[in-house]
């Protein structure tokens, strides 16, 4: 059964439809990504299914469930995380208290506790700490823990995000270009994490341009284009089909790509 | 060490040393007033440092403290009890008209609290049957030297007042320190940040920023009421705009991100005026080139810049 399943989903900006009746549904233990050029709408789309935007139209479903028009935190709490295209970090904080606050939902702890210091908030933050400390090591930044989040790289930031998305304990996690700024070193060690999330059979939907990346690790691809699906299939099936690359790199572009392959 | 130790000790010492070094009961008064201040401004704290929201309406909450201790004796309240109950009034109220305007984002609050705050400030200075008006009233009840007669200890009024009050203070910081630290003040604290991001992790944005209004305008209240014990005598001045202006002045001075700015903020801003006596007649414009300083030459507060000072002559 899947996951998460988006059902014409829709959202326009001053008359633009910039969504436009995207249908799709992502797997757990699978990678669903979701291609296309600037501006066809994946980060809005992205915005749309965590809670961030309201939809004009469409419905969003997990696990069968129907979440439509939610709040963010109340996705969260149905199991969904995410990480932004263009950062969400607490800058001011280290990157280990970053990770924890992904930790949120898990805490156990009141107020009252909080303020007085009691121990039962002491040992919420202690194992929070620990999770977050494996968090941190799995995306490869232990090393990093108690630096302060401003001092560290682009693509640093991005697997903290990563980091931060899965102590939450999702089910269904958004990478919105986890990939991006990293050199092909870290973009492989982006490769196996992802990898490894899908592995313990969490629904993973990525946004990526790095198309070596989406290609090695995708089950399932969505080809979006000016805010509507154009193309959808294994990636075997996108990477000829004529429709995206006619999107991706214009008819120029293709018969160039076509030339290049003779 | 634990950051609430550490806070502990170090305020701790200094309610000590001032008590050591002070001459006479003038010193305890101003000393006095450093602590109440460091109380309110510590709400301060828990509220712009932490959250990043301003109130400029906070004297309200403070005036509702002190009123509450002021009135409520003369109906037969306890004076303890009637600071109890003036500080969860405080807080009751700030939970009611804070939870519908923190689910917007943006200045709503600051706007919001600035109209609450005139409010307030109207009906003390007009409602003269129950506050005494412009004119201000007298406060009745407790005092801080029969707490220490009780063990044994003959203390000045001045210096039992001061004791209390830096036991408050004290406390205050030591509980905003705690929670700073904890699961909630780390939700906090990354709505400062981000509240996209802090929703996306489950974090109930509109609850956490009330909750944190609500421990803020208590500090408030527990400051209010402590003027209210210390002084015996209250105006309406407590609850006016120029007195929430000194508040959000005094943390961002310090530094809004820690309960020690907020102690360096209330003794510069409370000392001063005591060493310069010209002072009274410029308050404003002084608070006024102490905000555009501060933002212009170091905009996290003196604490902050001087921890980085520090590091940086290490180095």
């Amino acid at each position: 059964m899947s996951r998460l399943d988006i059902e014409d989903l829709g959202i326009s900006f001053g008359g633009i439809k910039a969504v436009d009746g995207v249908t799709f549904s992502a797997g757990a233990g699978e990678v669903t990504s979701i291609i296309g050029p600037n501006g066809a709408g994946k980060t809005t789309l992205f915005n749309l299914v965590s809670g961030v935007y309201t939809a004009d139209t469409g419905r969003v479903g997990i696990d069968g469930t129907d979440v439509t028009g939610k709040p963010p935190h109340l996705l969260a709490r149905a199991g969904m995380a995410r990480t932004f295209q263009n950062l969400q970090v607490f800058p001011q904080m280290t990157a280990l208290d970053n990770v924890m606050t992904g930790c949120h939902m898990i805490e156990r702890s009141n107020l009252l506790a909080d303020l007085l210091g009691l121990p039962s908030s002491r040992r919420e933050t202690a194992k929070s700490r620990e999770a977050a400390r494996e968090a941190l090591r799995r995306a490869g930044l232990e090393k990093l823990a108690e630096r302060p989040a401003s001092e560290l790289s682009y693509g640093q930031l991005k697997r903290l995000e990563i980091a931060r998305a899965l102590v939450t304990g999702c089910d269904i996690l958004l990478l919105d270009e986890p990939a991006a700024g990293c050199n092909a070193v870290e973009t492989r060690e982006v490769d196996d994490l992802i990898h490894g999330i899908a592995q313990e059979g969490k629904a993973v939907v990525l946004i990526e341009h790095d198309m070596r990346l989406v290609m090695r690790i995708s089950s399932h691809i969505v080809v979006l284009d000016q805010g509507r699906k154009i193309a959808e299939g294994r990636p075997d099936q996108i990477r000829n089909n004529p429709d995206v690359i006619a999107a991706y790199l214009g008819a120029h572009g293709a018969a160039e790509a076509e030339a290049a392959n003779a | 060490m634990n950051p609430a130790l550490r806070t502990f000790l170090i305020l701790a010492a200094l309610v000590v040393a001032g008590a050591l070094i002070f001459p006479s009961s003038y010193y305890y008064r101003v000393g006095t007033l450093v602590w109440i201040n460091t109380l309110a401004v510590t709400g301060i704290v828990v509220l712009l440092g932490y959250v990043g929201l301003v109130s400029l309406g906070h004297a309200g909450f403070f005036a509702i403290g002190a009123y509450a201790t002021a009135i409520l004796p003369s109906y037969g309240v306890p004076s303890v009890l009637a600071a109890i109950l003036g500080a969860a009034g405080a807080g009751l109220l700030a939970a009611i008209v804070g939870r519908p305007i923190l689910r917007l984002s943006g200045y709503y609050l600051a706007i919001a609290t600035l109209g609450l705050g005139m409010l307030i400030w109207m009906v003390l200075s007009k409602e003269a049957w129950l506050t005494g008006g412009p004119d201000g009233m007298t406060v009745m009840g407790a005092n801080a030297r029969d707490l220490f007669k009780l063990v044994g200890l003959n203390l000045r009024s001045a210096e039992s007042w001061y004791w209390v009050t830096g036991t408050f203070a004290v406390l205050g910081a030591v509980l905003a320190v705690n929670l700073g630290n904890s699961p909630w003040g780390r939700a906090l604290r990354a709505i400062h940040d981000s509240d996209v991001a802090a929703s996306s992790l489950g974090i109930d944005v509109a609850k956490a920023k009330s909750m944190a209004f609500t421990i803020s305008a208590v500090y408030a209240a527990v400051a209010g009421a402590l003027l209210a014990l210390a002084n015996g005598y209250i105006t309406p001045e407590v609850g006016g705009f120029m007195h929430s202006v000194e508040m959000v002045t005094m943390a961002v001075l310090g530094g809004a991100a820690s309960v020690f700015g907020a102690l360096v903020g209330a003794l510069i801003l409370t000392a001063l005026p005591q060493v310069l006596t010209v002072f009274a007649d410029y308050e404003h414009m002084i608070l006024g080139a102490v905000m555009v300083l501060t933002m212009i030459l170091m905009r996290r507060g003196l604490v902050p810049a001087l921890v980085d000072l520090a590091k940086r002559r290490r180095k």
